[in-house]
C-alpha cells in the first residue's frame, strides 16, 4: 500500500512511520504545518507546532529511510479548529480542539488530499487499534494501552475514514514504544509528551481566549441568586471546575463550589456543591457512527471527556439528536464536549454534548 | 538510506544548486592536502596565498574584472548583506541625507530581507519599486523615484536575472540612470552567471554578487565584486583580510574550486547557453502540449536566463506537483521555500500581478550543465498525469474546506 505517514515531531508518530515501513507498505512522510506564525523552538507540553518539531520529524523520516515533506495547513486548520474553539467558548462550550483536528483536518482534509495524490491510507500515532468485524466492518477498539488510549478523540471518524486510517501503536504501550525508538536511533525517542493545545503556546487558555473574545464582565452567583462575585468573561470558566474561581465568601456549608452552569449572554456563572453536578441523563447532538446507526434502545459505556471515565448508559437515537441515560450519575459533564459511546472495547459512534439533566434543579 | 540516488533523478533544479564539476572536486581536494594559511609570511602560507590570487586573477577575467575588486566572501546571502549594509552605512555616513535604498519587489530575500532591517533598525526608507507582468523593473518608476530627490538615494540594488521566473533586468539603463546622479549600484547576479555574459567593467555597476555553489562549484565560497574606488563599510571585523572589507581566515581550497568552477562555467556559456535555450523551449512546448492550459511566466527566450522555465498550473498546489513529481525521481521547486519547508506564495509572482491560487500552483525548472534531452522527457511524460492528480487533491480539498 502507499502510505501517508503524519508525523508530528513526536516519538509516536516517528514508531508508526517506522511500522508502516517495515510491514512493507511504501511510506511517505509528511509534517503537517498548522501554525500560521510557527516558533522556532518548543516550550512547554506542545508537541507539534514548531520549526524544531518539523525538524524532529524530518530526522526521524531520514533515520527511518522515507520522503518526507511538510503540507501547510494553517489555513484550514485555523478556520476549521481554531475559530471553531473561539466560537465555543463564546457559547459557553467547552470543546476538544484535538478531536476537531482529526475531523476536519487529518482524516478529512489530510485523508481526501493523500487519496486523490495516490496514497491508500494515512498512519498516524494514535493509540486505537482497528479490526476488521462481521461482514467486512472496520472496528476501532480501545488501544492496549488504557493509560493512552485516544479512541475517544477519534470517535469521530465514519466507516470510510476508518477504511484509509492506520493505527500502527494500538496494540503497544508507550513504554514499548519509547523501548522501540530508542532501538530504531529515533533521536525523538525521549522527546515528552504533548498535553497542552498546541496552538496556545504560552497554556494560558484564558488569556489566550482573552484577547480573542476580549475581556467580558458578568456575576458569580450561588444557586439561590446571591451575587459571590464577578469575572472577567464566561470562557475562563468549564462546567465542573473548582479552582480559581476567586470567591472570598466560603461557602455556608464550608465545602468547595464547584461551576454548575455558565450562561455567555447574561454572562452569570452559576456556582453550588459538588453534588449539584450530578447529571443522569445528556443530549447529544450531531452524531457520527463508526458502523451502522443504531437501532432503538442500546445498553453502552459512555466516556464523557478525553481520559475520562467510563460511564454505563443506554443510548437511543431520536431523530438527529442521542439520547443518553447514565445509570450511574455522572459529574462535570461540560456541553461542547464529545460523548463518545462504546460497545466493550468497540467504539460505537460519537456526538456532542448540547445539554445535560441534573438530578438536583439547579 | 532509500531515497532516490541523484544519478537516477531528472535533476532540474539548477537555480537551487549545481552539480559540482568534477574537475572543482580534484583541484579542490589536492588544495585540501595543503599546508598553509594564506595569511602566514612564510613559505606555505606564501604557497597558499599564491593559489587564492590565482584564482582571484581567474574569477577577475571571467567577469572582466580587475583581481583587487573580487572580494571574496561565504556566498550569496554574505555578498548581498555586504553590499547592501556597507553601501548603506557609508553613503549615509557621508552625508546623512542619504536614506532612500531603490530596489525591486522581486529580490531574492538575501536582499530584501537585509533591506526590510536596514528600514526598522537604522531608519533607512526603502522603495521596492514594481515589476511589469513578466517581471521586469519600471525604470519609468525608478527614474521617477531618483528624480524626486536624488541627492537622498543612498543605494539602489537590483537583481541581474531573477532567481524564480528568470527575468533579466535591464541593468545598462539602471547604471546609466545611477550614474547621472553618482548613486552607487549593487546587483545580485547569482543566477546569471555561467548562464549569461557578464561583464562586470562595462555593466557600470559598482558591486556584484557571485556565489560558486550556482556555476558546479563549491558550497560556501563567493564573492564580492567591488569596484576599486567603491567606499563601504565591514560587517565583519577582525584581521583585515579582503580589502579590509571582510574579515576571515581565507579558504584557499573553497576558492580554488569556486575559481575552478567559474572557468568552466563562463568559457563553456556561449556553447552551452544555445542548448539550454533549445532543451527549455523543448521542455516548455512539450509541457504546454500535455497541459494546454499551463501558463508560461515570465520574460520572452531574449530576456530570460536560458536554463529557466516557470508555470503556473491552475489549479494545483504546486507542492503536490513537487510532491508526485518527486516520487518519480524527477527535481524541481515551487519557487521559494521557508525554513520550514513550507512553500509560500512566491513574493516575485504576486508581484507580477498573479493571483495567490496561481501562484501556489507553480513550478520551476530550472536547467544547466548536467541537463539532458532524457530530462525534458522524463518531465513532459509525468506532468500529465501529476497535473490531474494534483487538481482531483486541489478539488477535494477545497470542497472539505466547504463542508
Amino acid at each position: 500500500m502507499k502510505v501517508l505517514a503524519a508525523m508530528s515531531g513526536g516519538v509516536d508518530s516517528a514508531v508508526a512511520a517506522a511500522r508502516a515501513h517495515e510491514a512493507g507498505h511504501d511510506v511517505t512522510g509528511i509534517h503537517l504545518a498548522l501554525s500560521r506564525n510557527p516558533k522556532s523552538y518548543r516550550s512547554g507540553a506542545r508537541g507539534c507546532c514548531t520549526i524544531e518539531d518539523s525538524n524532529d520529524a524530518r530526522r526521524a523520516a531520514d533515520v527511518i529511510g522515507i520522503p518526507f515533506y511538510v503540507w501547510d495547513l494553517s489555513d484550514r486548520f485555523h478556520e476549521d479548529v481554531v475559530e471553531d474553539f473561539v466560537a465555543e467558548y463564546a457559547e459557553g462550550r467547552t470543546p476538544n480542539p484535538c478531536l476537531r483536528c482529526n475531523e476536519k483536518i487529518k482524516f478529512a482534509a489530510v485523508l481526501d488530499r493523500a487519496r486523490a495524490l495516490g496514497f491508500d491510507a494515512v498512519a498516524t500515532g494514535h493509540y486505537a487499534q482497528l479490526e476488521t468485524g462481521p461482514g467486512g466492518l472496520i472496528e476501532m477498539h480501545r488501544a492496549v494501552d488504557h493509560g493512552k488510549d485516544q479512541s475517544y478523540v477519534l470517535g469521530v471518524l465514519t466507516q470510510e475514514q476508518l477504511a484509509h486510517s492506520l493505527f500502527p501503536l494500538g496494540g503497544s504501550t508507550k513504554d514499548m514504544v519509547r523501548a522501540e525508538a530508542d532501538r530504531r536511533g529515533l533521536a525523538v525517542a525521549h522527546k515528552p509528551d504533548s498535553h497542552d493545545i498546541c496552538f496556545i503556546s504560552d497554556g494560558d487558555t484564558a488569556g489566550w481566549l482573552r484577547d480573542r473574545l476580549g475581556a467580558g464582565s458578568g456575576e458569580i452567583v450561588d444557586t439561590s441568586g446571591e451575587v459571590l462575585g464577578s469575572h472577567e468573561g464566561t470562557f475562563g470558566f468549564t462546567i465542573g471546575q473548582r479552582r480559581g474561581l476567586r470567591i472570598d465568601k466560603p461557602a455556608p456549608d464550608g465545602k468547595p463550589r464547584y461551576v454548575l452552569d455558565i450562561e455567555p449572554v447574561s454572562g452569570r456563572v452559576t456556582v453550588g456543591a459538588r453534588a449539584d453536578l450530578a447529571v443522569d441523563h445528556l443530549t447529544a447532538t450531531k452524531p457520527r457512527w463508526c458502523g451502522s446507526v443504531p437501532i432503538g434502545e442500546i445498553a453502552c459505556t459512555v466516556q464523557l471527556r478525553a481520559h475520562g471515565d467510563e460511564h454505563r448508559a443506554v443510548a437511543q437515537v431520536v431523530g438527529s439528536e442521542v439520547e443518553i441515560a447514565l445509570v450511574d450519575a455522572a459529574s462535570g459533564i461540560a456541553p461542547g464536549q464529545a460523548a463518545v459511546i462504546y460497545s466493550g472495547t468497540r467504539v460505537v459512534g460519537s456526538a456532542t454534548i448540547a445539554a445535560t439533566r441534573r438530578l438536583t434543579a439547579v | 538510506m532509500n531515497q532516490p540516488s541523484s544519478t537516477a533523478a531528472a535533476y532540474l533544479d539548477h537555480a537551487a544548486t549545481t552539480p559540482i564539476y568534477p574537475e572543482v572536486i580534484v583541484a579542490m581536494a589536492q588544495q585540501l592536502a595543503r599546508l598553509g594559511n594564506a595569511s602566514s609570511l612564510h613559505g606555505s602560507g606564501r604557497s597558499a596565498r599564491r593559489v587564492v590570487e590565482e584564482s582571484r586573477e581567474t574569477i577577475a577575467a571571467c567577469l572582466n574584472a580587475r583581481p583587487s575588486e573580487v572580494v571574496f566572501t561565504s556566498g550569496g546571502t554574505e555578498s548581498d548583506n555586504l553590499a547592501v549594509k556597507g553601501f548603506y552605512w557609508s553613503r549615509h555616513k557621508g552625508d546623512p541625507r542619504r536614506t532612500r535604498i531603490l530596489s525591486t519587489a522581486i529580490e531574492h530575500h538575501a536582499v530584501l530581507d537585509p533591506l526590510h532591517w536596514l528600514g526598522v533598525e537604522h531608519e533607512a526608507e526603502v522603495e521596492l519599486l514594481p515589476v511589469d507582468a513578466e517581471g521586469r523593473l519600471d525604470l519609468e518608476a525608478l527614474g521617477t523615484a531618483i528624480e524626486r530627490d536624488p541627492g537622498s538615494v543612498a543605494l539602489i540594488t537590483v537583481m541581474w536575472a531573477n532567481n524564480e521566473v528568470g527575468t533579466l533586468q535591464p541593468m545598462a539603463e539602471v547604471a546609466a540612470v545611477a550614474a547621472e546622479h553618482g548613486i552607487p549600484v549593487h546587483t545580485d547576479a547569482v543566477q546569471a552567471m555561467g548562464q549569461v555574459p557578464l561583464d562586470f567593467a562595462a555593466s557600470g555597476v559598482d558591486a556584484m554578487t557571485v556565489t560558486g555553489h550556482k556555476i558546479g562549484g563549491p558550497f560556501g565560497v563567493g564573492a564580492l565584486m567591488l569596484r576599486r574606488e567603491a567606499e563601504l563599510e565591514a560587517l565583519l571585523h577582525g584581521g583585515g583580510q579582503e580589502r579590509d572589507v571582510r574579515s576571515g581566515t581565507i579558504d584557499a581550497p573553497a576558492i580554488v574550486g569556486f575559481a575552478c568552477a567559474a572557468e568552466l562555467a563562463v568559457k563553456g556559456q556561449p556553447e552551452r547557453a544555445p542548448t539550454l535555450t533549445a532543451l527549455r523551449d523543448e521542455l516548455v512546448a512539450g509541457i504546454l502540449d500535455v497541459v494546454p492550459d499551463a501558463i508560461v511566466n515570465g520574460a520572452p527566450t531574449a530576456e530570460r536566463l536560458p536554463g529557466n522555465a516557470h508555470l503556473s498550473f491552475p489549479g494545483c498546489e504546486g507542492d503536490s506537483l513537487l510532491m508526485l513529481l518527486d516520487a518519480q525521481g524527477i527535481e524541481c521547486s515551487t519557487g521559494s521555500a521557508c525554513s520550514a519547508g513550507v512553500p509560500q506564495a512566491s513574493h516575485v509572482l504576486l508581484a507580477m500581478g498573479k493571483g495567490e491560487s496561481l501562484a501556489r500552483g507553480s513550478l520551476r525548472f530550472s536547467l544547466g550543465h548536467t541537463s539532458t534531452r532524457d530530462d525534458v522527457r522524463r518531465v513532459v511524460e509525468a506532468i500529465g498525469p501529476a497535473v490531474q492528480r494534483a487538481r482531483a487533491a486541489a478539488v477535494t480539498s477545497a470542497a472539505g474546506a466547504r463542508s
